[in-house]
Order: C-alpha cells, then sequence, then structure tokens
C-alpha cells in the first residue's frame, strides 16, 4: 500500500493538527472568560467606567475566539469514533463516563450562561448578568478538569479491571478515575497556564496601544492587571508543573527521560539538567550541552540522591514486560517542547516581573523597545502553551493508552486511507481559511481599543452598558 | 427495567433534545434566502436564535458524549462507519457557527452576504444529513462480526434514507419558520406565518410517507403509534398555524420531532445498528452497552444534573422571551456603531 495512505499516520496527523488548533482557542477561552469576569466584578463594585469599557473591550475579544474553541471542539469528540473506532471499544466504558460529564455539567452551563451574558446586557439586573459571566467561566474551568481527568486515564490507567471477553477496560472506581494523581496535577498547571495565556494577551494589547501612547486611562490598568496576573498565575503553573513531572515520573519514567533524552541512567550529580544541548538528531551523542547537575534528581525525586532512570534501561524493560518493540518515544521533540515550555513559561514571568518595576508608581517607561518585547508576550505564551500538549501527548507514544493499548491498535480498521486524506485535506483548508479570518478579527477588534461609552444616564447618574445584537 | 434499556431511551431523548433545539435553528439559518429580504431582515432573523444556538449545539455533544459513555461499540461502529458523513455535517456545523459570530463583525456587504451564505448552508447540510444518518440506522447497514461497518459513502444515500434527510429538512425548515413568527414582530413575522403553512404542506406529505415506510418496512406496534402521533400533531401544528396560534403551532412542532424520533427508536428496539447483511452481526443494545456499573454512575449524575440543566435553560429562553424586531435590533446596532464612531 502506498505509505502516504496509511490510515494510521494520517489519523494521528489529521488528531494533532486538530487537537493542537482547538488549543489554541481553548486556553483563550478559559483565560478570557476569567478575566472578563474580573473586569466585569470591578465595573459593578466601583462603576468605574474605566472597568466597563475593559469588559466590553475584552469580551469582543473573548466572544471571537470562543466560537472557534465551541465548532473546533465538536471535532475532536466525533474524532474519537470516526478516526479511533477501536480505542473508543477498548476504553468506552472508562473513558465515556469524564466526557459525558464533561457534556452534562460543564458545557451546559458555559454555552447557556454565555449566551445570556451577551445578550442579556438589557434583560438581566446588573448583579445576575455578572454572575452569568461567573457561571460561564464555572463552566469552562469544570470541563478541563473532566477533559483532563479523561486525558489522565492515557497517561495513567487506573481504576479500571481488563474484561478478556468483551476486549475492553471496564471501570472499576469513578472516584479514583477522577482522582487520578495526574489529573490533579495537571488540571490547576493546566488552568493557570491558561490565565497565562490571557495574561499573555492583555499585556501584548496593552503594550501595544501604551507604546502609541493611547488609551492610556484604560490600557495601563489592564496593563497592571495582566503583569500581576501572569507573576501570580506563572509561579502556580511552576509550582504545579513540578508537581505533574513528579507524579508523572511515577507513571511513565519514559517521558521524563525522554524529555531529558536521557539514555543512561544516573544518580546524584549526573542527574543533571539540560539547558541546551546540541547533538545528533536522534538525541544518542552529544556534541554540546550546558548542564545543571543536581536538577533532574531533584526535579524527578524532589531529592539530590535520586535515582533517575534512562531511555536505555527502561526500553528494555518494556521489552519484558510487553514483548519486543520500540517503547521510545521521539526523542527530539519531547527533548526541545519541554524546554520551549519551560523556557518560555520563565521568559514570561520575567518580562511581567520586570514590567511591573518598571511601571511602579506611576512611572511608565519611554523607550519603545521595552513595549516591543511585551507585545511579544501573547504568542509565546500560546505557543508555550501548545509544546506543553505536545510534549505530553508524545512523550506517551507510542502508547494511547500507557501501558494496554498501542496507538496503532487504537484506529479505525475500516476506515480508508483514502477518506482520512479527504478529511485531513478539509479540515486544512477549513481552520487554514478560519484561522486568517480569526487572526484578522482578533486584531481588527484590539486595533480599534476600547469604545467609548455612551453618556451616563441623567437621572441615575449610571452609565449604561452596550446591547449586543448578531 | 435493566439500565441499558433506561440508556437506549435516554440516548433517545438526548437526540430529542438536540433535533428540537437545533432543528428550528437550522430552519431560521435556512429560511434567511426566503424571509431576508435586507440586511435588516436578516440580522432579525439571525438575532432570533442569536442567544441560544450554541447551548442548542450542545446537545449533539451531551448526546454524543452520552453515547459514548453507554453504547461505546454504538458509537464507535456508527462515527467510523459513517466517516465521510459525519465530517460533511462537522464542516457545516463549524462554518454555521463562525458565520454567526463573524458575520457582524464587519460593514461590508459583501462581508456579510458570503457568511449569510455559510449559515444557510451551514444549516441545509446537517438538517438533511441527519435524517439520513438515522434513517440507515434503522434500515440497517452491512456489518462485519467485529461490528466494523462494511459498506461505502453512497450506500447511505439509498431512497428510504434520502426520504428520512428530505423529511428532518423539511420538518427543521418548518419547525424553524414557525419560530421566527413566535419570535419577531411586524412585517416578517406575517412573511413567516404564510411560509411556514406553505412549508407545512410540503412536510406533512413527505413526512407521513417516510413514517408510513418506516412503519411497514421496519416497525412495530410502537413504532406505530408514535409516528401517528407525529403525523397528528404535524397536522394540528398547520392548522394552529393556520388560525395563527404561532404558540401551539411551535410547541406541536417540537413535539412531531420528539415522537418522529421515537418512533424511530422504537422500530430500533433491541437493536441499536442492525446489520443488514446477517442478523448475528447486528449490535443490540445488550451487546453495545458499558457496564452495570459506569451506566449506573451515569444514571445518578444524569438525575441530579438534568434537572437543573432543564431549570436554568428554562429560565434562559424566559429571559430571552422578548420578541425581536427591526426596531430593537436597529437601534442596537445604532448604539454600538455610534459609540465606535466617536
Amino acid at each position: 500500500m502506498n505509505e502516504w495512505l496509511d490510515p494510521l499516520l494520517l489519523s494521528r496527523w489529521q488528531f494533532g493538527l486538530t487537537t493542537v488548533y482547538h488549543f489554541l482557542f481553548v486556553p483563550l477561552t478559559i483565560g478570557l472568560a476569567f478575566t472578563v469576569a474580573l473586569f466585569q466584578t470591578a465595573w459593578v463594585r466601583t462603576d468605574k467606567a474605566k472597568y466597563l469599557q475593559l469588559t466590553h473591550f475584552f469580551g469582543k475579544i473573548f466572544l471571537i475566539n470562543f466560537a472557534m474553541g465551541v465548532v473546533t471542539g465538536i471535532v475532536q469528540e466525533f474524532q474519537f469514533g470516526m478516526n479511533w473506532s477501536d480505542y473508543s471499544r477498548f476504553v468506552g466504558d472508562v473513558f465515556g463516563a469524564p466526557l459525558a460529564f464533561e457534556g452534562i455539567i460543564a458545557f451546559f452551563l458555559e454555552a447557556t450562561f454565555v449566551g445570556l451574558w451577551i445578550f442579556g446586557w438589557d434583560k438581566l439586573p446588573r448583579g445576575l448578568h455578572l454572575a452569568t459571566i461567573w457561571l460561564t467561566t464555572a463552566g469552562s474551568i469544570a470541563s478541563a478538569y473532566f477533559i483532563l481527568a479523561a486525558n489522565a486515564f492515557m497517561q495513567n490507567p487506573i481504576a479500571f479491571r481488563i474484561n478478556e471477553e468483551r476486549g475492553r477496560a471496564e471501570l472499576t472506581s469513578i472516584g479514583e478515575l477522577l482522582t487520578n494523581p495526574i489529573a490533579l496535577a495537571s488540571f490547576p498547571h493546566t488552568i493557570f497556564a491558561c490565565f497565562m495565556v490571557s495574561s499573555g494577551l492583555i499585556i501584548s494589547v496593552a503594550a501595544w496601544h501604551l507604546l502609541r501612547k493611547q488609551n492610556e486611562d484604560t490600557m495601563r490598568p489592564a496593563l497592571k492587571l495582566g503583569m500581576w496576573m501572569m507573576v501570580v498565575s506563572g509561579a502556580i503553573t511552576t509550582f504545579f508543573g513540578d508537581s505533574l513531572s513528579l507524579a508523572m515520573t511515577a507513571a511513565q519514567p519514559m517521558k521524563m527521560a525522554a524529555a531529558e533524552a536521557m539514555y543512561k541512567t544516573a544518580t546524584g550529580a549526573d542527574a543533571s539538567f539540560s539547558i541546551f544541548t546540541l547533538g545528533t538528531p536522534d538525541g544518542v551523542s552529544e556534541l554540546f550541552s550546558i548542564r545543571i547537575p543536581y536538577l533532574l534528581s531533584f526535579l524527578s525525586t524532589h531529592t539530590f540522591t535520586g535515582t533517575v532512570e534512562g531511555i536505555d534501561n527502561l526500553q528494555a524493560q518494556y521489552v519484558t514486560l510487553y514483548g519486543p518493540g520500540d517503547y521510545t518515544p521521539t526523542i527530539w521533540i519531547t527533548y526541545w517542547a519541554f524546554r520551549w515550555m519551560i523556557g518560555l513559561g520563565i521568559a514570561h514571568i520575567l518580562v511581567a516581573v520586570v514590567g511591573l518595576w518598571l511601571t511602579r508608581n506611576g512611572r511608565t517607561p519611554t523607550a519603545p523597545w521595552v513595549w516591543k518585547i511585551a507585545i511579544w508576550s501573547f504568542p509565546f505564551s500560546l505557543l508555550a502553551m501548545s509544546v506543553g500538549w505536545v510534549f505530553t501527548e508524545m512523550g506517551r507514544q507510542p502508547w494511547l493508552v500507557f501501558g494496554l493499548l498501542r496507538t496503532q491498535d487504537g484506529v479505525s480498521p475500516n476506515v480508508s486511507g483514502v477518506e482520512i486524506l479527504i478529511s485531513l485535506i478539509a479540515f486544512t483548508l477549513i481552520y487554514g481559511a478560519l484561522a486568517v479570518v480569526e487572526f484578522k478579527l482578533i486584531l481588527q477588534a484590539v486595533r480599534k481599543g476600547p469604545a467609548p461609552l455612551a453618556e451616563p444616564d441623567p437621572v441615575s447618574g449610571k452609565i449604561k452598558p452596550q446591547v449586543t445584537v448578531y | 427495567m435493566e439500565l441499558n434499556i433506561l440508556w437506549f431511551w435516554i440516548i433517545g431523548a438526548l437526540f430529542i433534545g438536540y433535533f428540537v433545539l437545533d432543528g428550528f435553528d437550522f430552519g431560521v439559518g435556512m429560511s434567511l434566502p426566503f424571509l431576508g429580504r435586507d440586511d435588516l431582515d436578516r440580522r432579525v432573523i439571525i438575532n432570533t436564535i442569536g442567544p441560544v444556538w450554541d447551548l442548542n449545539e450542545t446537545w449533539l455533544i451531551v448526546a454524543g458524549a452520552a453515547l459514548f459513555a453507554a453504547f461505546p461499540e454504538w458509537y464507535a461502529t456508527l462515527f467510523s462507519g459513517f466517516y465521510l458523513a459525519l465530517l460533511v455535517i462537522l464542516l457545516a456545523l463549524i462554518l454555521r457557527g463562525v458565520s454567526f459570530e463573524y458575520r457582524h463583525q464587519r460593514p461590508e456587504a459583501a462581508w456579510k452576504k458570503r457568511f449569510d451564505l455559510m449559515i444557510v448552508i451551514g444549516s441545509a447540510v446537517p438538517a438533511l444529513l441527519w435524517g439520513v444518518a438515522f434513517a440507515n440506522i434503522v434500515q440497517g447497514v452491512q456489518l462485519d462480526a467485529g461490528h466494523n461497518y462494511t459498506g461505502s459513502f453512497f450506500d447511505l444515500l439509498n431512497p428510504y434514507a434520502l426520504l428520512g434527510g428530505l423529511t428532518t429538512l423539511l420538518l427543521f425548515f418548518t419547525h424553524g419558520v414557525v419560530f421566527i413568527s413566535l419570535k419577531t414582530e411586524g412585517d416578517i413575522r406575517q412573511r413567516a406565518q404564510k411560509l411556514a403553512v406553505k412549508a407545512g404542506i410540503v412536510t406533512i406529505v413527505v413526512a407521513a410517507t417516510f413514517l408510513l415506510w418506516t412503519t411497514l418496512a421496519f416497525g412495530s406496534l410502537p413504532t406505530a403509534l408514535f409516528a401517528a402521533g407525529a403525523a397528528v400533531s404535524l397536522i394540528v401544528s398547520f392548522l394552529a398555524n393556520l388560525r395563527g396560534s404561532e404558540g401551539w403551532a411551535f410547541t406541536l412542532m417540537a413535539a412531531t420531532i420528539a415522537l418522529a424520533v421515537l418512533a424511530l427508536f422504537a422500530s430500533l428496539f433491541p437493536d441499536v445498528m442492525p446489520a443488514s447483511n446477517d442478523a448475528a452481526n447486528s449490535l443490540t443494545i445488550e451487546n453495545a452497552s458499558s457496564t452495570p456499573y459506569t451506566l449506573q454512575v451515569m444514571s445518578w449524575t444524569a438525575l441530579f444534573a438534568m434537572p437543573v440543566i432543564f431549570l436554568y435553560q428554562g429560565w434562559t429562553y424566559w429571559v430571552l422571551r422578548q420578541r425581536v424586531s427591526r426596531t430593537t435590533v436597529s437601534a442596537a446596532v445604532e448604539t454600538t456603531v455610534e459609540t465606535a464612531v466617536h
């Protein structure tokens, strides 16, 4: 068969493409819902016009982005059955429940109240209308929990037994499934990373306007909030990133060895963390490297004398355990994705800390390059988020469900390469075209800046919010 | 009652929820070229579903996820088997969804026209294909011993299934037009009423034929009862519309869709996906479902969550009960434009 029409390869590309794409909108939805809720709360409590302007302004960006998150999300749910039917048959009894919870508990909440929020400005009392954006936020955060719990089963399968006769995994405890240690660590890690992305957006947008010395009354407070949010959520993301790496070392030592491209088992000082390495593409031999001794031992075990298992050793163990095969993920991807995630994350926190220092006590930096650096916060925070997911998903390979089901065994047996090629091309074209439109619309909204508000009501002295129509 | 039988009917109920709610969204989208004489008309039409299309579409996500959780084999066979059909539905839903949000972002007529077209296509295609898909499920498809679909995309386009597609297309169209008459004011409301009468006649003929075919070829007594109920409800809805009782006409259209889905599920029972080539390969409630434990967990969740969901979704529709008119839309558009110009 023509290797370009290999259903496995094409399905993997399609799932990767559509997931990475979907996950550009999701963090922004989660982060911005929360941020807009903060701005609106500030307006309701203080009645200051600038907060209402910020609510409308970032609310508009939130909505342009929201629709894309919704429509690309349906594709994700459908794909499990369309392209990975054997996977669905194998895990459905376990994996389906958190997906159903996500829909029933989280998505309904999010989708209902976002509609009320958009169209309810003139139909609901102020406090109740504020509640709708908080319920939208709650729905979006809850959805992240359930999908991460489902994903955690793939990373670290627990709470199941194998039914040999039916050839499937069956759920034994929903409580255990939902409290998978991987889920408990990856949930806060991901949510606060989402907040970093929305902080990144706010910093970028505010810096763009402040560089042009415009809209300072709204953009300065926005910048301050963005930077504080970046520092705080950055710290929390880092903290839970550490918990996650600890849990992941226990669940999938191979992934963490692959994150380090570490072939040989090492202990203590030898278990060093390499910041930068030049080597052959497969990572087997090293040409040049900057390393911090003990750091890997500490990250993996929280001690300075820990032993971190190497790829070679793990590969041999897995062959004994699961039979002959290659159990090593693609090293250059895991190694560099891991470094870009951490490096960009730290860079963002630093930019925000420096920014807070430069703008302390009403100061405003005059050098344009300061703002020009800050403008990059958003694209790079999104990139950090994206490579983080690429790392954790690619690092799980060749497994679909770690230790239970290989990726090659999960693909739909009856969907032809041609069909998948058609869908892959269709998704690529439509997603590509929509990305251009989406980007232009967001840029247009950003450039326009916060709209001025109507005159306050002469009787009550209160400002009336804008009413939205399609 | 066994839990998997309960879940068979819950899946049916979730699809009823989806078809009744997103059904009128599809109809509203399809009616744009018929009822939207100018841009303001089209804005009025779109704004009747503006706040709720997303929540209505969520019923599909929930129905899909519940199918995955309660009947993994059914979900796997159906979604992989109807691969290209579902792909087309997905692409249509993507285009429709973003168009609602993008359309009003720029004032140019050409820009709006492009998204209007995408709303029409994005509504008509799923309205047609959902009927095709469900008719094929009822009719049975070729399955191998591993429950994998062995037919092709074109096998799905057989006369019975196409009639099923036409039925859902027309049902949703009429449902949506009736919804517009219920949710708007003035001239457009009158025109929607008239269009609903015309569309109603065609819908009655096509839907009655499809339901009769279903009952005779694949049905049992419950199928016949539900199908007859659907037909009566559709005709009474038509009469209510003639008398100008929009509320009744809409409620009865919803009942028609619900009864028609029940007729299809009743004719499936106790299969979930019959194999047309060999009955031994059929997927049944028994061999497709999850374990009693998983179904039990799901049942408790549904039991506690669904009443709350009905409450807040019902409340949402109540908050948004006001009719949309040219005056309200143009006033809102003007304030937005005005403040933007300042």
